[in-house]
């Protein structure tokens, strides 16, 4: 499997964890005293979302890609 | 006065930031559509963030809250993080490498060449202008209606505004529409792809240290965040929905309700709701409402339903997809120096939207304890209205405005180049390139993007006021075309025949449940779906059967697209 599809994969398995059955009926929950936790889940998501890019962009990060589109400035700029 | 001042001293900046912006200009035409592929990564994640961000992200995420309750992050906020990061990485990242090796700067031509196909950039051309339309046409209007009320009072005689006298003095909608649209074309005139991304990391900066600013003022006023959570409307023993507080402008201070003000009635089927707070949960939960008619004093009621379905909250991951096909994000994909200056894009922008985005659900949730019950069309003045209520600085609401402006113009700017450069490129270019030098080029995007500009302003004077209505069915168009360049990347066997199949599916489906809605109104399929779903795999599913029935496409194509496999 390449590693393109790992974080595609990945990126499904965050789908998954985006829906949060397990907080739905909770309206009582507040964390830090002020924030329902329903909605301090979705903040904490986001912040493991941010940090699953960052993973990502390195571990899959595309280098044919720049590769290629470098080269062909490179061409171009001699032409 | 003051809001005025500020909102026009904050113009003012914009301008002279398109200004000094113009002095890094190359004067060519690639300079102008694509800042020579030179955009480093701030500037990339400030712009691609703020293009993407509408005046949605603070006015309406706020309203929208006040109406559903703490679910709107979820189903919109930390959604769009992930689904966005995705597209940038999986077709952002790919789309700017095509685009920089062939020269690219709209994305008919990459369509074009992708399937040696001059026809497909002219169906995709005109499909693609009016999706966008709509959605530009709602920054012009919002501007308008946004700054109407807070600049009342301040030039009672130049503007009277007898049809709106609450509102007189305020600066009318056709002047606010007619400013902002000759600001964002001064700049983008001036500097182009570069001078937009100058001005967007300004615009994207002050609306989000605005949103910012607004929620510790508001909860400073409600007596702190502890306090600001417990006014959440609560269910009585008897199923009335009721206010404990209720703000007290003249002493500045919150007030006890005793007994607590009954505002609605829960009206879902047998069950316990005493002591419920339905909009800090996302069960769906159905109440009557009671408001006073703010003319006659009547109590009038009308229904609503708190929270989101679940099936609601999973298939709104279609509508962000929409960000792969968006023209104006395109662009600015191409602009960025190297495909290292994505990486802060990937990043940062389930950060940004954070930080913009749950502040003012929390505005909006804290809104419903205090606020009387809003219709739906009335909910956009929520924001507006905690700032003017708890905050009562005249400076804080006029840059509130502004940083509402800003949130519009980001995004405006980015859409008025992009229709400017697809008439130039995508019609004018491709019919008689050669004869044109690059000075003339840029003198043809120039005059295409003012024209862009007068038309768009035109039609925002006769486009109908429930425009605003028709955002997220723009949307849904862009999704249900984002299966055409999933399977265009990454799929060889995608063949001209079925790129048409998904589009005629995808826009056939978009204007079926378009039709079913009521042409533009709220629509979600049987247990809650939403349509962008639908759409998006009926469209799919048309890209791969047509596909695989259809002669695969030649060994040059796929030489030139696939290089590596």
């Amino acid at each position: 499997m390449s590693k393109s599809a790992i974080v595609f994969f990945a990126c499904l398995a965050l789908l998954v964890l985006h829906q949060d059955v397990w907080f739905w009926d909770d309206d009582r929950t507040l964390l830090l005293g002020f924030l329902p936790v329903g909605l301090a889940y979705h903040a904490v998501y986001s912040v493991v979302v941010a940090v699953f890019w960052w993973w990502a962009s390195g571990f899959a990060w595309p280098k044919e890609l720049e590769e290629s589109a470098e080269l062909s400035s490179e061409d171009s700029k001699r032409n | 006065m003051a809001p005025l001042i500020v909102v026009l001293g904050y113009l003012g900046l914009l301008l002279g930031l398109g200004a000094w912006s113009r002095r890094f200009f190359r004067g060519t035409s690639r300079d102008f559509f694509v800042a020579s592929h030179s955009i480093g990564p701030f500037l990339l994640l400030m712009s691609v963030f703020g293009t993407t961000m509408t005046a949605f992200a603070l006015v309406g995420s706020t309203g929208k809250a006040f109406e559903k309750g703490i679910g709107v992050y979820g189903l919109m906020g930390s959604m769009s993080g992930l689904v966005h990061a995705a597209v940038f990485f999986f077709i952002g990242l790919r789309l700017w490498a095509i685009g920089k090796r062939n020269g690219f700067v709209t994305q008919s031509q990459f369509f074009r060449a992708r399937f040696g196909s001059v026809g497909i950039g002219y169906v995709l051309f005109p499909l693609l202008a009016l999706l966008m339309i709509p959605y530009l046409l709602i920054g012009i209007l919002g501007a308008g209606k946004i700054l109407l009320p807070v600049t009342a009072g301040a030039l009672p005689g130049l503007f009277p505004n007898p049809e709106t006298p609450q509102w007189a003095g305020g600066i009318p909608e056709w002047l606010t529409g007619l400013v902002v649209c000759g600001v964002a074309f001064s700049y983008v005139f001036l500097g182009g792809s570069r001078g937009a991304a100058w001005a967007n990391t300004f615009q994207t900066l002050v609306f989000m240290a605005m949103g910012v600013l607004a929620f510790f003022l508001i909860a400073r006023s409600l007596g702190g965040f502890r306090q600001a959570a417990e006014l959440s409307p609560q269910f009585n023993s008897e199923g009335f929905l009721t206010q404990t507080h209720r703000y007290d402008s003249e002493a500045v201070a919150l007030r006890e309700n005793n007994p607590p003000k009954v505002i609605g009635k829960y009206a879902g089927e047998a069950m316990d709701a005493a002591g419920r707070r339905p909009l800090l949960a996302r069960r769906p939960t159905p109440v009557e409402l009671y408001a006073q008619d703010a003319a006659t004093g009547e109590e009038t009621r009308f229904a609503r339903q708190y929270g989101i379905g679940k099936w609601m909250f999973f298939s709104y991951l279609f509508i962000p997809l929409s960000a792969g096909m968006f023209p104006h994000l395109f662009q600015h994909w191409l602009t960025a120096r190297s495909a290292k200056a994505f990486r802060l894009t990937f990043v940062a922008h389930p950060l940004c939207i954070l930080a913009v985005w749950m502040p003012c659900v929390l505005i909006g949730t804290w809104a419903t304890g205090i606020l009387p019950p809003l219709e739906s069309s009335k909910v956009s003045s929520v924001l507006g209205t905690m700032v003017s209520t708890l905050v009562g600085s005249p400076l804080l609401s006029g840059l509130l405005a502004a940083g509402v402006l800003a949130a519009i113009m980001s995004s405006l700017d980015s859409q008025f180049l992009s229709l400017g450069t697809m008439f130039t490129n995508d019609v004018v270019l491709h019919e008689r390139g050669r004869r044109f030098s690059d000075r003339q080029i840029l003198q043809i995007a120039r005059a295409f993007v003012l024209g862009v500009v007068v038309i768009a302003y035109l039609l925002s004077r006769i486009a109908p006021q429930n425009i605003f209505d028709l955002a997220i069915w723009c949307f849904t168009g862009f999704s249900a075309l984002t299966p055409l360049v999933i399977g265009s990347l990454y799929w060889r066997r995608t063949t001209l025949a079925g790129a048409y199949a998904s589009i005629a599916v995808g826009m056939l489906s978009l204007l079926y449940f378009f039709y079913k809605s009521g042409y533009g109104k709220e629509y979600a399929i049987g247990p809650g779906i939403a349509p962008a779903a639908v759409c998006v795999l009926a469209a799919g599913v048309a890209l791969v059967k047509v596909s695989l029935w259809t002669k695969p496409p030649s060994d040059e194509i796929l030489a030139k697209f696939f290089p590596n496999k």
